[in-house]
């Protein structure tokens, strides 16, 4: 079995970003970037499914800058055997990403593509989604437990009631939630030898994708701020403002 | 202009996000009708039809849907969103599930989780854990949205919609199966809509420390139960407690947070909440800078005192 890793660089998630004063986005210079996390989870999973024996190969593909190669690297260095680079000096928004992402699938012919549920800069959670419609595969979003049974992938999703379990045909998009795995850290060796794994590098305009944005952002914008309130001295006191002061209980 | 609203709900009970997400629909002009996907959910359907403001109502009854898995829901939505400009639904598990693949298959790119509507084609959303609010504006001539309901409103008043059978015909791809469920039994009121939550954190430390410290006090205010990441992890309690960027957002009038330190992840789920009270024993935690009412004591001490006192 093979499985696909998309992973995206994105600020890392103790930043705390601010809005560029002229509302044209926020401001990246010099901040942090990481893996988004739940793609470190992706990473995790797979690399497992590799040591258990279900799995034989993980490629790790991302769509961004030069620098996401460093994203590509930690991924090689928890365990991938190689990866895809398609840099993009334009943010790629998610349908378009789907659509390259679709066209590495048609290519590599992966048994599990496995995704992030939320790339932490965007919120939007939509790419799995888009690429399992776009491919006619099965999905199995916000994953806290993937098993073999079969022909078969059970996955179980974090869903707003509790726990959901599906049976998914393979091939299958699966996007990850906190609960699948605790992700590894690469060790210094594992660093090491990641540098020397295959990384194959092309141009989003190579792919042959349309990938012209459909979403103009007008603006960006603080959110509104919220005051901090008074300290109180005692539970009773607190009780008393909760039903005197602000009438909510 | 008519938009469609997928309804969420269990094939028993139609959810409040639901009539949200109809009054975003609303603020964008034009009819809104809303369609009930479900296997015996006749009584769902109903309800819908009484949501203020609501048109009509399609109802397709079908085994495929009983779960909402995405893949059947996809095609069904898709086989229907001809008659629409905007397809919109609450960004809960399920909309975000099957809204994402309906978009792609239209080739519309979905406007996530939105808090606003600017008019037809512009739209707010938090960005960056609600560091940032972005307003953007879809080119797409079809609109494929989730709304976040806790930034509307139900619509007012009682509509009297006509109910319409739909979905004959569509073949629901069966790549995917349902194979079972664990739902978190609880008599408390819904997280997502309760007027009060009381949300614990780490500190808690233990599964039993909520059944003994904080259920309770929930018990005497009919408040919802909600808890931070670190608490879900850790096993105190189900998946589906947590609060925040990655979990569920919540705009209750009260919020108690108990023991959590205030991440940017969990703000991000509770900022909105009327009224915001933090019981933390470090008084520099950031939990405090937004909290209304702030009492820096240990949770050991403060709860059992606070159950007394209510
Ligand atoms: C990708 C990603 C997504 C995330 N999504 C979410 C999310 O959706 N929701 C979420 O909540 N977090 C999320 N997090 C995690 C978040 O960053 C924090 O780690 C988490 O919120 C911390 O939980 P906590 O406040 O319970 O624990 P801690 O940060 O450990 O805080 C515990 C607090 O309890 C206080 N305390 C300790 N003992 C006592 C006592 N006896 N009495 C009173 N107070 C006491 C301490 O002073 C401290 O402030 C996410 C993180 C990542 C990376
Ligand atoms: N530019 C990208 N490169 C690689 N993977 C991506 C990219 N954007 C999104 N993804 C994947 O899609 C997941 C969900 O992202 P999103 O739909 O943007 O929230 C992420 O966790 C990644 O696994």
């Amino acid at each position: 079995m093979k499985i696909l890793v998309p992973v995206k660089r994105v600020v890392d998630y103790n930043v705390k970003v601010r809005v560029k004063p002229d509302q044209s986005g926020v401001d990246l210079a010099n901040v942090k970037m990481s893996m988004n996390p739940f793609d470190e989870i992706a990473v995790e999973e797979a690399v497992k499914l590799k040591e258990a024996g279900t799995a034989e190969e993980v490629v790790v593909v991302s769509i961004g800058p030069e620098k996401a190669q460093d994203q590509i690297r930690q991924g090689l260095a928890m365990g991938a055997d190689r990866g895809i680079l398609i840099t993009s000096d334009e943010d790629v928004e998610s349908l378009g990403v789907a659509k390259i992402l679709k066209a590495i699938c048609e290519e590599e012919k992966p048994d599990i593509v496995l995704l992030g549920k939320q790339a932490i800069d965007d919120d939007r959670n939509q790419t799995g989604q888009m690429l399992a419609a776009l491919m006619g595969w099965s999905q199995g979003t916000f994953a806290s437990k993937l098993v073999k049974e079969g022909d078969k992938l059970h996955v179980t999703r974090e869903v707003d009631g509790g726990l959901q379990t599906v049976a998914l045909s393979l091939p299958a998009v699966v996007t990850t939630d906190l609960r699948l795995n605790e992700p590894r850290y690469a060790s210094l060796p594992n660093i090491m030898k990641a540098k020397k794994k295959p990384l194959d590098k092309k141009a989003v305009g190579d792919m042959g994708v349309d990938v012209s944005p459909r979403l103009k952002t007008l603006k960006v914008t603080e959110p509104p701020k919220r005051e901090a309130g008074i300290k109180v001295e005692s539970v009773e006191e607190l009780v008393d403002k909760l039903k005197n002061e602000a009438g909510v209980l | 202009m008519t938009a469609l609203v997928i309804a969420e709900h269990d094939n028993e009970t139609l959810s409040d996000a639901t009539a949200k997400t109809v009054a975003a629909a609303s603020e964008m002009g034009g009819d809104v009708h809303v369609l009930v996907a479900g296997s015996g959910a006749g009584a769902v359907a109903e309800a819908a039809a009484k949501i203020g403001g609501v048109a009509k109502v399609l109802h397709a009854d079908g085994e495929a849907y009983a779960k909402q898995l995405a893949e059947p829901m996809a095609a069904l939505i898709v086989s229907l969103a001809d008659g629409y400009d905007a397809l919109l639904a609450p960004a809960g598990t399920d909309g975000k599930n099957y809204m994402p693949r309906v978009a792609a298959l239209l080739d519309v790119m979905q406007i996530s989780a939105i808090t606003g509507v600017e008019s037809a084609d512009t739209f707010v959303r938090p960005i960056y854990a609600g560091n940032a609010v972005s307003t953007v504006q879809s080119s797409d001539a079809k609109k494929v949205i989730t709304v976040q309901p806790t930034a509307f409103d139900a619509p007012a008043g009682e509509g009297s919609a006509s109910v319409e059978q739909v979905g004959d015909g569509v073949d629901a791809p069966s790549v995917s199966e349902f194979v079972g469920e664990e739902l978190t039994e609880s008599e408390r009121p819904d997280l997502s809509s309760a007027k009060i939550v009381i949300s614990g954190g780490r500190a808690l430390q233990s599964g039993e420390n909520f059944e003994t410290l904080i259920y309770p006090i929930a018990d005497k205010i009919g408040a919802a139960v909600g808890a931070s990441r670190a608490a879900v992890d850790a096993g105190y309690v189900p998946n589906d407690y947590q609060v925040g960027q990655t979990g569920k957002v919540v705009a209750p009038e009260l919020y108690i947070a108990v023991g959590i330190s205030g991440a940017i992840q969990h703000l991000a789920g509770m900022k909105d909440s009327k009224v915001i009270v933090a019981i933390n024993k470090d008084e520099e935690a950031p939990i405090f800078s937004v909290a209304d009412y702030g009492l820096v004591a240990d949770l050991y001490d403060a709860l059992p005192k606070l159950k007394d006192a209510l």
